[in-house]
């Protein structure tokens, strides 16, 4: 068979799947594995094999179900009946789920999680519409929710116009932080000349506690290749990549095994869906460094030089990987691109805001009831974010403050817990949108610490190739230690409002011009806790003329 | 080729286009600061002492990076910029140990000479706590790590120029540091063709011959022919007569 016939392969799926009597679905990612998930699946694995049941009961370790905080999750679904979510299913209660739900038919009581639970009811599931139902391992199991299947339409049926003008329509905006539209990049790869095209995957997550792409790559690594090979065919690209950090090595190997399991079914390689439409992907993995994930430094680092930005522009679609025009998407906006295909750009720009189309992955944490992974329509506001899905504040203490972008964004505080969560107005606030980093802060968190722990890591993942940046974020660190300590003064904190502006104007990079933000934008909302360190501080403020530079010259 | 009008500082400019708001400036004896930029060498635009406003927009541009267009208006020393290029100079002196006094590229150091341009008196950061050793490994050249400011001048000298490839770096953030032959001792370099022209560029003192005292290393950018020789030739290339 020279075609893949992905009807077939679902169908051959959907047979196998549909032989068995019960599922059990043990969430596989890497956050339920870290808090013992591993135990839960090997406990139910004997249970089903002593009773002999391995015929009727299919285990399958799914991607990510989201509620992280309540982890190792488990679902049970049994033919004719509701299926049940368990939460924090040790080994032990996972051999009593096993035993009495799955064996015995009886669900167990305890620990059971409604899926009504607006953690859940609240979300719209685009970009993880798989997530905990499907094996990441199997591309079959892809093929059989639909997968490749806008692949083979746009390959046999539609133009490479008619797909870039479809993201175009869709509104979909790039989704690793800066929002530009995704279409306007693929047209103007589609019009750059030139024979050696690529086009880019940009997995080089970095930002404290943010997994979306993570999470999108090891549980769903067909769906980035489905988005990447769209890409490719609309633009004319021949080469792709996929820039994934050291530190996934899951991530690496399940997109790994999707590629050779792609070229395998023949729709990724020589001669896609038998025509001439040929396409590879390469994976390329970082060695380690947050500026990386900036457009130019990965290219750099793609080439194997030094993971340095280079001045824009030109740009990448003018001037990238070898000097021949690249394009460089974030994972989640290139695993939107299947389903805009498959539903249509109008039932995408549906959801959402007038310029802030589709849904957002959040990685939802701090100090909150819910926390996990997320994903939301754009739109919604902080306070159903924090308040219906996150449950509130852990421990009923009072809301302080949501930081969105990772250290690049900034902190928002309670009285614009009713902002609505898009491109537009987070940047109104001083924050971004960012990559999807969302970190809720209680009333014992203090704002000068965050903010000093953002520039520390600014400096330390700092490339040191521009002045502003590379001397910039060590002297607002130094500052900011001197003013957490209780040893600053009030022109201190003009001091650090200049030298934000200072690297913010000048910086190279988006990482150096964004580094500020956290610092700017708790000064702006949080400044008496400023104010209220320096005061106790050794000088006397009568005595410190505003204006007056910091004589920390000699200390 | 077409000529461009812009106005620098209220002063109207013409030049070529795809002239850098740099090179325009220098046509009509404005200097903009810069200690990355070296004619003749590609550019690197990391100093960011040259950023200029244009058009009224806050946000300032690499004026050795940025091509000019049509009826562009650049401000070279607005208060603003000339405030962040004090502090930025400031940085620059607190990153190293710029001690004029002994050095051997006083009265002939472009990071001096700017920073009394630009009027920088004191310095309000703390010098860094740890001293890096000095390279004087080579038989007639060394390398004072204090004084370098990372402008790659010698790195892109060395390669674009001499074909060397010696001088490259390493290390990320307030680590990085220049490094010859990936990291071997400068004397023991199997690369370097101990040319000089990497102390030609040098905008302080980081580089220097050896024997040469305080104030003595004047470093004759004639002795450089290959690099205007090198520009001359590519706008030779451009305009075929």
């Amino acid at each position: 068979m020279s075609t893949p016939d992905l009807f077939d392969i679902a169908q051959k799926e959907a047979e196998a799947q549909g032989a068995f009597v019960s599922s059990v679905l043990c969430c596989g990612s890497t956050a339920c594995l870290t808090s013992g998930g591993q135990a839960a699946r090997d406990a139910i694995d004997e249970v089903v094999a002593s009773n002999g049941l391995e015929r009727d009961v299919r285990v399958v370790s799914t991607g990510c179900m989201g509620l992280c905080s309540r982890g190792p999750l488990v679902k049970v679904r049994r033919r004719g009946e509701d299926e049940v979510l368990y939460a924090d299913v040790d080994g032990d209660a996972a051999r009593e789920i096993a035993e009495r739900h799955v064996v015995g038919g009886e669900a167990v009581e305890h620990g059971q999680l409604s899926l009504d639970h607006p953690f859940f009811a609240r979300q719209v599931r685009v970009v993880l519409e798989h997530l905990g139902e499907h094996d990441p391992n199997r591309i079959e199991d892809y093929i059989l929710r639909g997968g490749y299947k806008a692949l083979e339409r746009a390959v046999l049926e539609m133009t490479p116009e008619a797909v870039v003008d479809e993201v175009l329509k869709s509104g979909l905006r790039g989704r690793g932080g800066g929002g530009y539209p995704a279409g306007n990049k693929w047209s103007l790869l589609a019009k750059a000349p030139g024979d050696d095209k690529s086009v880019i995957a940009n997995g080089d997550e970095g930002d404290p506690g943010a997994y979306m792409d993570r999470t999108v790559m090891e549980d769903d690594p067909h769906r980035v290749l489905e988005g990447l090979a769209l890409c490719a065919y609309a633009t004319g690209a021949k080469q792709g990549f996929i820039y994934v950090r050291a530190e996934y090595p899951v991530a690496v190997r399940r997109l790994e095994q999707a590629i050779r399991q792609a070229k395998r079914n023949k729709v990724l390689g020589k001669s896609i869906f038998g025509t001439a439409f040929a396409f590879d992907v390469e994976i390329r993995i970082g060695a380690g460094a947050f500026v990386c994930g900036e457009e130019t430094a990965l290219m750099a680092s793609i080439m194997g030089g030094r993971g340095t930005p280079v001045l824009r522009p030109p740009y990448p679609t003018e001037r990238g990987l070898w000097g021949n025009p690249s394009l460089i998407q974030n994972v989640e906006t290139l695993a939107n691109v299947p389903t805009i295909l498959n539903r249509g750009a109008e039932w995408f720009a549906s959801i959402g805001t007038e310029r802030s189309r589709g849904t957002k992955v959040f990685a939802l944490a701090g100090k909150l009831e819910n926390t996990g992974l997320i994903e939301v329509p754009m739109g919604i506001t902080l306070r159903e974010i924090v308040e219906d899905i996150g449950g509130g504040v852990a421990g009923g203490r009072p809301f302080k403050a949501a930081q969105t972008g990772g250290p690049s964004g900034g902190c928002i505080p309670a009285k614009h817990l009713d902002t609505s969560m898009d491109y537009e107005s987070l940047q109104a606030l001083g924050s971004i949108m960012g990559s999807g980093g969302l970190i809720v802060m209680d009333d014992e968190v203090k704002m000068p610490e965050v903010a000093r722990f953002f520039m520390q890591f600014c400096m330390d993942e700092s490339c040191g190739k521009c002045l502003p940046c590379r001397a910039g974020t060590h002297e607002l660190h130094e500052l900011l230690k001197k003013v957490c300590a209780g040893e600053g003064t009030l022109p201190d904190l003009d001091r650090l409002e200049t030298l934000c502006e200072v690297v913010r104007d000048n910086s190279l990079c988006g990482l150096g011009q964004t580094a500020p933000n956290p610092v700017l934008s708790t000064l702006h909302y949080f400044r008496e806790e400023y104010e209220a360190l320096v005061a106790g501080a050794a000088v006397p403020q009568a005595s410190a003329q505003p204006g007056v530079n910091a004589q920390d010259g000699s200390a | 080729m077409a000529k461009v009008t812009i106005s620098i500082d209220g002063v109207e400019v013409k030049a070529e286009q795809g002239t850098t708001v740099m090179a325009a400036a220098a046509s009509v004896g404005v200097k903009i600061p810069g200690l990355c930029q070296y004619d003749g060498l590609s550019t690197h635009g990391a100093c960011r002492l040259c950023m200029v406003q244009l058009n009224g927009t806050p946000k300032p541009k690499p004026a050795c990076a940025t091509p000019i267009t049509e009826g562009m208006e650049v401000h070279t020393t607005t208060p603003r910029l000339q405030e962040h290029r004090k502090v930025l100079l400031e940085m620059l002196f607190a990153e190293g140990q710029h001690v004029c006094a002994v050095c051997v590229a006083s009265g002939a150091c472009e990071l001096q000479t700017l920073a009394a341009d630009v009027g920088v008196d004191h310095v309000s950061f703390n010098p860094p706590a740890t001293r890096q050793t000095l390279d004087l490994s080579h038989p007639y050249l060394g390398y004072d790590p204090t004084r370098c400011i990372l402008c790659t001048r010698c790195v892109r000298a060395c390669g674009e120029v001499e074909g060397a490839f010696t001088w490259g770096l390493a290390g990320r953030g307030r680590e990085v540091h220049l490094i010859t032959d990936l990291g071997t001792p400068w004397g023991e370099s199997t690369t370097c063709t101990g040319c000089g022209k990497c102390i030609s560029v040098c905008p302080t003192g980081a580089m220097f011959s050896r024997g040469t005292s305080v104030a003595e290393r004047r470093p004759r950018r004639d002795l450089v022919p290959t690099l205007t020789a090198r520009r001359d030739l590519e706008a030779a290339r451009k305009e075929p007569s």
